[in-house]
């Protein structure tokens, strides 16, 4: 590597499918993750986001595509990939009947460590995650906050360059979770990572990442900071849910007002776009009203992630993960 | 050597786990003692049939006993695979450049380790009701490494089916299907003379009457060391078949994630 290396990729993905049986877990997944930056893969469940980080940490091979991370490809040199990485899986992979400290030593022994090297970087890591009281406990005492912590650790161990998060607080209570994403931006910080996370939680994705993909049934479907993406949506949501059996002639209606209806949820919630929402609205419910149209209820939303995910999806992020 | 010290470790683990569970140690050295007591006392008379090459069914018994405690220890080895894959400990160490090899092999060698510290218990306990071996010290190191090899072969086994199948109650029932038939189609516990002449042609076959074999011909007096050496190579080679088997399953269970 050169000395003064220009800002690198530190993950390229390129149109990676994997297939299960008849389900098309990958379909042609692309993204690229610079150096440094914490990355999130958003999505609901069944995504592919696991898989996605499967075939990355050389776990799963993919059908077809191709990957490298941290300059090595994930085909061919799955030991340099394994060398550079850590990986902390959605469950867990900690030995519940061993004690913090003996993963830890463990985890660094496979990766060739060992000595007074290795015993004091787990004396360290114990303290960066704060779980030095605990180090020396069997596991299966442990909280679910405090195990979560332990495989963030297990995957620091031999310094790798790029972590791999997925769903790193799923299963946690919500005060748990922003514990758990202050910890990750502080990693991120004083190990100076290259972070490529999941998640099925908009909001974490809002707050961790700097750049995110959202990902839908097994494709990449929009990419950007989530300023951009939110951004990109230009303006309010206005969302007005009518009787059935009205629903074409108030989407006629709306459209006429300058606000466009964008999509329709449940065949009665008509979602528009509008650039000023508090402005447009007395407009809006007048012209509903003079065309004699009941109105069930508006309402008036901010852009935020949810609304991304709908527009570029199509699909509601939520009834997609339930169903999912 | 990534091998060697990879497997090292994890043995560590795993058998660092087990003492932490004081009826697993208790049970694995009461077990042993309790086939030899038992089975001891209710076949005592037995001898009296002959061909036994001792009067004292117990000297008969003891080196067998420590066969095929090994062998059923084996038949479970599997169990410990399949944790291992449920908590996902396998997959952690598959994300790291740790030796796949070392994987399937700690899990073998655990399993022939405890085998050679029972055989070592269940050598002591004979040795106090009044058994003798033959060959003195020497017979009692190739009894404990005729455990070993028994135990290896059949873990390799063990292991195949472990991820091949990766069910714990598959593997109860294969385990159950192979134990006792091929318990009976030994020599363990009868002299080979007292058993059917289609039995003693199977027996021929099976790997626990192999190791029966060479445990008790340098328990009792009379030792062919040739025999001794023709059944532990045996033993040897069907332990490098069925590693190598398991390692294979490895590699399909690999293609599976």
């Amino acid at each position: 590597m050169r000395l003064t290396s220009p800002p690198m990729d530190a993950i390229v993905v390129d149109e990676l499918r994997k297939r299960y049986g008849d389900v098309q877990a990958l379909d042609g997944v692309s993204f690229a993750v610079r150096e440094g930056e914490v990355f999130g893969l958003l999505g609901p469940n069944g995504a592919g986001k696991s898989t996605t980080v499967r075939s990355l940490v050389t776990l799963t091979t993919p059908d077809s595509g191709s990957a490298s991370v941290a300059g090595h490809d994930v085909l061919r040199e799955q030991n340099a990939v394994r060398r550079m990485i850590g990986y902390v899986p959605q469950d867990s992979g900690v030995d519940e009947l061993g004690t913090g400290r003996e993963n830890l030593m463990l985890q660094g022994r496979v990766q060739g460590m060992g000595g007074k090297d290795l015993r004091a970087r787990t004396a360290t890591l114990l303290e960066l995650v704060g779980i030095t009281e605990a180090a020396d406990r069997i596991v299966k005492t442990y909280s679910g906050g405090m195990r979560r912590r332990l495989d963030i650790a297990l995957g620091l161990v031999h310094r790798p360059r790029v972590l791999f998060l997925d769903e790193p607080t799923t299963g946690l209570d919500p005060e748990a979770r922003v514990v758990m994403w202050e910890e990750v931006s502080r990693l991120a910080q004083a190990e100076s990572l290259t972070i490529l996370l999941t998640t099925h939680y908009l909001e974490e994705a809002d707050q961790l990442a700097d750049r995110l993909a959202i990902v839908s049934q097994g494709k990449v479907v929009v990419e950007g900071t989530p300023g951009e993406l939110k951004a990109g949506l230009r303006g309010d949501a206005v969302h007005v849910e009518v009787e059935n059996g009205v629903i074409d002639e108030a989407r006629r209606i709306l459209a006429t007002v300058g606000a466009a209806p964008e999509q329709v949820l449940e065949g009665r919630t008509i979602v528009s776009r509008v650039e000023n929402g508090g402005r447009a609205l007395p407009g809006i419910i007048s012209a509903l009203e003079t065309a004699g149209i009941p109105v069930a209820s508006v309402s008036l939303s901010r852009p935020s992630l949810d609304d991304v995910y709908l527009h570029f999806t199509g699909r509601e992020f939520a009834s997609e993960d339930r169903a999912a | 050597m990534k091998t060697a010290s990879d497997t090292w470790f994890m043995v560590v683990r795993q058998a660092r786990n087990l003492m932490r569970e004081p009826i697993w140690i208790a049970l694995i050295l009461i077990q042993p003692m309790v086939w030899l007591i038992l089975y001891g006392q209710l076949f005592k008379n037995v001898t009296k049939l002959g061909g036994f090459g001792t009067s004292s069914y117990i000297t008969f018994l003891a080196p067998a006993i420590v066969v095929m405690n090994a062998f059923f220890g084996a038949t479970w080895s599997g169990m410990s695979m399949i944790y291992d894959l449920d908590h996902k400990i396998v997959e952690r160490f598959l994300a790291a450049p740790a030796s796949r090899l070392a994987i399937v092999l700690s899990q073998i060698v655990r399993s022939a380790l405890t085998a050679a510290i029972q055989a070592l218990v269940i050598l002591l306990v004979s040795l106090a009701l009044g058994v003798r071996i033959h060959t003195g010290v020497l017979g009692w190191l190739v009894i404990i490494l005729t455990a070993i090899l028994v135990n290896s072969a059949f873990a390799g086994i063990s292991q195949a089916i472990a991820l091949l199948t990766r069910r714990e109650a598959t593997m109860i029932a294969v385990a159950n299907f192979i134990g006792l038939p091929l318990l009976f189609l030994s020599s363990t516990m009868i002299a080979r003379a007292q058993m059917p002449g289609w039995m003693q042609t199977a027996a021929k076959f099976n790997p626990v009457d192999w190791g029966v074999k060479a445990a008790r011909e340098v328990a009792l007096p009379g030792t062919s060391w040739g025999t001794v050496g023709f059944y532990l190579l045996l033993l040897l080679l069907l332990t490098a078949v069925t590693s190598a088997w398991a390692t294979w399953t490895f590699r399909a269970y690999q293609r599976s994630l």
